[in-house]
């Protein structure tokens, strides 16, 4: 006599794809893998530099000097009271956070093919692992951000916190899943059509002169011809970044129209790379 | 009553690609898939693709490198996959590993699949040895506890102590791959699949590395699917094989009896071998056989067998002082007995006239232990190497008994002994 039991089969290998199929499980599973890998991206990016971790500092600082020179002193652009450094900075900074988690998740599946063509884990660790770490760079970068922000309030300068302050967590959240949506979806397309790895280079660099990081968005609705201004304001990274600046310097506008749309929106792009990235998982290694 | 415990299923699995490169033709194809899809119709291009046949020509764009395979495996056996290059069995092994998915049918699975496709995968070369056994055994499915109970083990067994706190990077080739299959030999899913990874390494490693291959199967009751060209391996470790060809399955059952078809088919091994001749001006050889017992051609022979093997050759200038040699070599290279000639023939040979020289050796009392062998022949005019041909041709030893008053002889009683011979005894 055979027996079988057909019925308790662990999982199935097969080309059938659901729209929504996430496996929540596996990736807690592999919980471990999502540290580890956070961990190497950590350890490594400056080992064998001479000024290591100091890099963090340097970059946002020169990029901010160089900002208030060009746009504040040569573009004579108003920032509302506060010091154009600081207000600089404090764009930098947010805008440093989304093009990292950007630029680094559309790569994806190319940079990772040699791993991903010879095991399997949830690919979606590998997106989720570059948040997380550079996560960590912000609030390393937030820190310094922090710093000068005493030293400009000890100089005497008026600067007070926005009482709205509770929501800067959301903030954060939401420059992640922009970042995350925007370069799972690519990462999903150049497995096949290359075409997009050379477009996000200088996209993302455009991308920030549309997104309110050197000038507020008063000056944009004053200066720019009205529908660039309109693109302006409803850009989401606008709102997130005017909202950074709201936060912590108390300048700029806030309102809850702007800050549910950025939500929403989020969200729904988020989703939308997950979808995408999901369906290209299973085989893209045949034409990566 | 048996009780089969099915762990892996695989059903009527097909795979297709497609030729050529990636360029405006595949946007093109897959926006019509993408109409076929919305209408709720099949993918026009499943319908079309050419058998996996690497030297045909052929007109379609897309080729099914899996064609329909369906096989089951059984919880604790250990499956070998075997076929020649390009037969689909890394694409076999890819859908199993789940790194691509199959376009058609799918695999059942009641337990975890890990795979040693390559080993030392995710390797960071700026990482000590160390975090990268932990970053390693966490991408092939390992949780950071299960890794530090086996650390010490892993690092003993790589013998990489001394380096385990050093970056990878300043590793040797053969350190970084005794590290990487070290990670991966302590897995412990409940399917292991393993490709080629007796490749790797010095002697002594690849020695301990299918041992400890051995351990994991045997000992352990583990599944595991083994892909491999080395015939003596798949005998050893296999206790059931497939074989691909073309990307369709077209043997599956007994180990020995699937290496035999697998060789025959091949061509490998016919019993003789004729050698193309290059000219007139050196000699070279022109044919090569094996004989039995009974004087006829076969690659197949038991164990003590008197096997004749007989070169012809053609001499084109007279060779003073020839030295012929005749070495037999096992599947894992280790040399298992040379002869040379020149304590038995000592007369020049002449110039042939009409017919090519015939040079026969016979053994006697030979006793093979059961598996795959390869026979090298060289000839030499004194100290001179005309033509040497390596390993060019195999041959099968079964297991015998030497008389009615012996057990049978094989290599798995032997302990994986090279030969066997028979001795004399004294108990006093």
């Amino acid at each position: 006599m055979k027996t079988t039991t057909n019925d308790s089969w662990l999982y199935t290998i097969s080309s059938k794809r659901k729209l929504i199929d996430f496996n929540f499980k596996e990736i807690w599973r592999y919980r471990d893998l999502l540290l580890l890998f956070v961990k190497r991206d950590i350890v490594t990016v400056y080992k064998q530099t001479i000024l290591g971790p100091l890099w963090y500092l340097i970059q946002p600082l020169f990029t901010s000097i160089i900002f208030t020179l060009v746009f504040n002193n040569l573009g004579n652009i108003q920032t509302g009271g506060i010091d154009p450094f600081l207000f600089n900075l404090a764009g930098i900074t947010a805008w440093n956070y989304f093009r990292e988690c950007l630029n680094k998740t559309s790569s994806t599946f190319t940079s990772n093919k040699a791993i991903f063509g010879k095991v399997y884990f949830p690919r979606v660790i590998m997106p989720l692992s570059i948040t997380i770490s550079n996560l960590l760079k912000f609030v390393i970068q937030l820190i310094i951000f922090l710093v000068f922000l005493c030293y400009f309030w000890y100089q005497g300068m008026d600067i007070s916190f926005n009482p709205k302050l509770f929501l800067f967590p959301v903030y954060v959240i939401m420059m992640a899943l922009l970042g995350l949506g925007l370069g799972m979806i690519i990462s999903s397309m150049t497995t096949k059509y290359r075409d997009l790895t050379i477009l996000v280079g200088f996209a993302v660099q455009l991308l920030m002169y549309v997104s309110a990081v050197p000038y507020p968005v008063s000056e944009a609705k004053a200066k720019f011809p009205e529908k660039v201004a309109i693109l302006v304001e409803y850009n989401p990274l606008t709102q997130i970044i005017e909202g950074f600046r709201f936060m912590l310097l108390n300048t700029g506008t806030f309102t809850w129209f702007g800050f549910i749309y950025t939500f929403v929106l989020s969200i729904v792009l988020f989703l939308i790379g997950l979808v995408i990235f999901n369906r290209t998982e299973k085989s893209f290694i045949d034409t990566v | 009553m048996i009780i089969s415990d099915i762990i892996l299923k695989a059903e009527n699995i097909s795979k297709q690609y497609r030729l050529g490169v990636v360029g405006t033709g595949t946007i093109s194809h897959d926006l019509n898939r993408w109409w076929h899809r919305i209408r709720g119709k099949e993918d026009p291009f499943l319908k079309v693709g050419a058998i996996n046949d690497r030297s045909a020509t052929v007109k379609s764009d897309y080729v099914w490198a899996l064609n329909d395979i369906d096989f089951e495996v059984q919880r604790g056996e250990v499956l070998g996959i075997i076929g020649k290059n390009g037969a689909g069995k890394s694409t076999l092994l890819k859908i199993l590993s789940r790194v691509t998915s199959p376009t058609t049918g799918e695999i059942k699975t009641k337990g975890r699949i890990a795979s040693l496709l390559e080993v030392g995968t995710g390797f960071h070369p700026e990482l000590t040895g160390r975090e990268n056994i932990y970053l390693n055994g966490a991408i092939l499915g390992m949780t950071k506890s299960e890794i530090k109970t086996k650390e010490q083990e892993i690092i003993d067994f790589s013998g990489c102590q001394m380096y385990v706190d050093t970056p990878v990077k300043r590793y040797s080739s053969g350190m970084r791959v005794r590290l990487a299959f070290a990670v991966a030999a302590f897995l412990e899913p409940d399917i292991l699949v393993i490709d080629e990874v007796l490749a790797v390494g010095d002697a002594e490693f690849q020695k301990k590395a299918i041992g400890k291959m051995q351990d994991i199967s045997k000992g352990d009751g583990r599944t595991v699917l083994f892909v491999s060209h080395n015939m003596a391996a798949v005998q050893d470790l296999c206790t059931r094989v497939v074989i691909l060809e073309h990307g369709e399955l077209t043997f599956n059952g007994d180990v020995s009896k699937g290496i035999n078809n697998y060789l025959s088919k091949n061509s490998l091994s016919l019993g003789y071998k004729d050698f193309d001749n290059i000219d007139n001006e050196t000699s070279s050889f022109s044919r090569f056989e094996m004989l039995n017992n009974q004087n006829e051609l076969t690659p197949s022979f038991v164990s003590g067998e008197k096997i004749k093997f007989k070169t012809l050759i053609n001499v084109c200038k007279t060779i003073r002082n020839p030295v012929f040699s005749l070495r037999i070599s096992d599947l894992n290279n280790v040399n298992i007995v040379t002869w040379r000639s020149n304590d038995y023939i000592e007369e020049p040979l002449p110039k042939n006239q009409n017919r090519d020289f015939e040079i026969s050796l016979t053994t006697n009392n030979l006793y093979l232990l059961n598996g795959v062998y390869t026979v090298s022949i060289g000839m030499a005019d004194g100290i001179e190497m005309l033509e040497a041909k390596i390993k060019f041709i195999e041959f099968e030893v079964h297991p015998s008994k030497p008389n009615q008053q012996f057990h049978t002889i094989t290599k798995e009683k032997s302990t994986n002994s090279l030969i066997y011979t028979i001795a004399d005894w004294d108990v006093n």
